[in-house]
């Protein structure tokens, strides 16, 4: 349909038009190749998306380039070009190839700080997905007041997470917060919630899990509405019990969205700046400290600060996770999923 | 903004953290024809919460004296002042033209070219006015880069109706602090906070030991020798004995609300922090109760870090003569009187020192002697980034996952690092 309308216009058009007729002819007569053809015929599709792919390039494209051009040099908030006032101070880094990843690369701190990452990514998002999942399918059944109950649990949502995350650090103070004060009501000790390199990881996942849930909470009673009410009897005919029907209809029946909110979430959780910026300044030490939060503290927080080395874990970051995005999508086209 | 910097996923995340770049200069003025200043005047204040509205009455009056000024004033907390002031003069916009800068801030900004000099201009009003050793920290590389606002130190606050109950004496060192444990009991009172979130307060221990952070003079790294090691020995032993208990988040909230409710009787604070205490429960009303006393010696002596606000002008200001008449303005014998009368801020002329109502202060009277003797830290352009290893250290030796020695150590190399580039050793 498309591909009608676009070649009935085309020859309107005249830029692209005439590009594909001369380009055609420049090849010295070879066949045009998928991209030419593509372009060709969904011209019109193609300028209907212009702007976007205009503005994503400008400011997600530029930005990337730059950014890994940066973690290739030594540049530094005191050799880089700027403007103060009348005072144009022109750039002095130069080209130092992979120094920077090698460095990095060599530096037990990397690994260190990956492998809670991953403990992190990996405890925030499989929580979260139960404990989503578990409440869209108690939300999914007909009981009185459902309405109230969504709007109940996906009010954190609408809370600006920074909002939400100096609430919980007034819960977890120590000394003065309200969990301790009922712990030590119940005769518990009090528990150094921040302040214990354990009890801290544990802290901050949990934050994420609750600032997460809501999100996985609406996707997954979507992907749960959409499941066929008659599957489900015709399962109950046949005899399955609850569980059988549960793990055999609405589990396949939920996946393609469920692996999506997987990914994303896997990746913005990777990501998570603010939960552990805000909650624990990544300490105590720097023993919550993810890739992102570490890097900051490596390149912002020092005098002149270090935009290569700090560009560099940009990229590493990046390239971990399309690495990931890469292999989580084979494994799951294997699965049989179409995606 | 053609600084669009480390501009990866990972400078997002940052500016999604930083916030908003602070407000917009729009001053356009110079002086008009007659001489007037005119334009906006935009000054970044981080003064806490119980100093910033005194310091927002005053900045404001001097529209008064210059009408064709506007002054806006904006709170920055200090914490985040320091990375939000760097995000905009870097990039170009958004910077003020004014900022209260801490005293370690000053070579730091000076040497990245976002202060405007200001030797020879109105901003320096009569120099040789000024403490010699806050005006050290004015100084880079022989020019004038601030002027300076109040001068502190650190020293011991106690609460004198727990330590008379108590049947203690004033301490006089830090082992003093720990073998009257046993005497509060009673009351159910901790001797001491101890922070643990914040490396400044790391200083005393290390000035107490006989130690440094480095020695300027020589180009030596010193936090990795002896003193750097017994300086967390002690800190861990004070807290080990439960003579004091910290916390290594929330360090400041925890800290004066257990000293305003009686909870300890001790801390290490600076004169900052005495408007916020005589506001607690146990000092409202009874002002007495507060006393101040020099810091605790450690093995080797006393010793605590000299502090301090100055006023710098941001190099790229659109409204220079304004920024330093407003300077000027805020550093004046007269604003630093009156900073003193209200909020118990040491002065930083010699001048103020002769007025009455200063000598009769007595946090002056107290904070001033202290601040003759306090250890000058080293002016160096890397001097604010040597907190953040020893902020880390210093949680890792407190929650017992590392020993001293391998902190002072790793501290020691972390500098090295910072340091590369200049002849450290």
């Amino acid at each position: 349909m498309a591909v009608e309308t676009g070649q009935s216009v085309a020859p309107a058009a005249g830029g692209d038009a005439r590009g594909r007729g001369r380009g055609t002819g420049e090849k010295s007569g070879k066949a045009p190749g998928p991209l030419r053809r593509a372009l060709a015929t969904h011209w019109y599709a193609w300028a209907m998306v212009a702007p976007v792919v205009t503005v994503i390039a400008v400011i997600i494209g530029y930005p990337l380039l730059r950014g890994v051009w940066l973690s290739l040099t030594n540049a530094d908030e005191s050799n880089v070009a700027r403007t103060i006032g009348v005072n144009e101070i022109e750039a002095t880094y130069e080209f130092t190839g992979l120094e920077n990843y090698t460095e990095i690369l060599t530096d037990g701190v990397f690994w260190d700080r990956l492998g809670w990452t991953v403990v992190w990514t990996v405890g925030c998002v499989s929580v979260t997905f139960l404990a989503g999942l578990v409440l869209a399918v108690m939300l999914n059944r007909k009981l009185r007041g459902r309405a109230l109950y969504r709007i109940a649990i996906i009010l954190p949502w609408g809370i600006p997470a920074f909002v939400s995350v100096f609430a919980w650090k007034m819960l977890f103070n120590e000394k003065n917060g309200i969990l301790n004060k009922v712990l030590s009501g119940g005769g518990i000790d009090g528990v150094p919630w921040l302040g214990d390199p354990t009890w801290a990881k544990i802290s901050v996942i949990a934050v994420n899990v609750w600032l997460g849930v809501p999100f996985m909470l609406v996707a997954l009673l979507g992907a749960l509405q959409a499941i066929p009410g008659e599957l489900l009897e015709a399962a109950e005919v046949d005899g399955a019990n609850a569980w059988q029907r549960f793990r055999n209809v609405t589990l396949p029946g939920i996946r393609s969205v469920s692996s999506t909110v997987v990914l994303l979430s896997t990746i913005w959780t990777f990501n998570m700046f603010p939960v552990i910026y805000l909650l624990t300044r990544g300490g105590p030490g720097d023993s919550t400290e993810i890739l992102v939060t570490y890097a900051y503290r490596l390149s912002f927080l020092n005098s002149p600060r270090d935009f290569a080395t700090s560009a560099a874990w940009g990229v590493l970051i990046l390239l971990l996770l399309m690495a990931f995005a890469v292999v989580y999508r084979r494994s799951l086209r294997k699965q049989g999923e179409v995606w | 903004m053609r600084r669009g910097i480390g501009t990866t996923a990972l400078v997002a995340a940052i500016a999604l953290a930083a916030g908003a770049c602070g407000g917009s200069d729009d001053g356009d003025g110079k002086k008009n024809a007659g001489g007037e200043l005119s334009g906006t005047v935009e000054f970044w204040d981080t003064s806490g919460d119980a100093e910033k509205d005194f310091f927002k009455k005053v900045a404001e009056e001097f529209e008064k004296e210059h009408p064709g000024v506007e002054v806006k004033y904006v709170n920055v907390p200090f914490g985040e002042a320091s990375n939000k002031f760097k995000n905009a003069a870097g990039g170009g916009a958004g910077a003020p033209d004014v900022m209260r800068t801490e005293v370690a801030w000053v070579a730091d900004f000076a040497s990245l070219g976002y202060l405007a000099p200001l030797d020879d201009t109105v901003a320096v009003d009569g120099k040789d006015d000024f403490l010699p050793q806050a005006w050290g920290s004015t100084q880079y590389e022989g020019k004038t880069y601030a002027v300076p606002q109040v001068i502190d130190t650190l020293a011991l606050f106690y609460n004198k109706e727990l330590l008379e109950k108590a049947g203690v004496e004033v301490p006089k060192s830090f082992e003093d602090i720990e073998n009257s444990t046993g005497k509060f009991e009673k009351e159910g009172v901790t001797p001491f906070y101890l922070r643990g979130d914040d490396p400044y307060f790391v200083l005393p221990f290390l000035y107490g030991e006989g130690g440094d952070m480095l020695d300027a003079d020589t180009k030596k790294i010193t936090i990795d020798d002896e003193p750097g090691v017994r300086a967390f020995e002690v800190m861990k032993d004070l807290v080990d004995s439960e003579a004091a208990i910290t916390d290594t988040t929330d360090g400041w909230e925890n800290m004066q609300k257990a000293f305003k409710d009686g909870k300890v009787a001790m801390m290490l604070n600076g004169p900052w922090a005495i408007e916020d205490t005589l506001a607690g429960r146990q000092f409202k009303g009874r002002e007495d109760n507060l006393g101040v006393a020099a810091v605790p010696a450690g093995s080797a002596g006393q010793g605590s870090p000299q502090g301090g606000h100055n006023y710098s002008v941001y190099a790229g200001s659109d409204n220079l003569d304004a920024s330093y008449e407003f300077v000027k303005y805020m550093s004046s014998a007269e604003v630093q009187k009156r900073t003193t009368e209200e909020l118990n801020l040491l002065p930083t002329r010699t001048s103020v020192y002769e007025e009455q109502t200063v000598k009769d202060n007595q946090m002056v009277q107290f904070f001033k002697p202290a601040v003759d003797k306090a250890v000058e830290r080293p002016w160096i352009a890397q001097g604010n980034s040597l907190f953040e290893p020893l902020r880390v250290q210093l949680a890792e030796v407190l929650t017992g996952r590392t020993t001293p020695e391998d902190a002072a150590k790793k501290a020691g190399e972390e500098y090295a690092e910072l340091l590369e580039g200049g002849d450290w050793k």
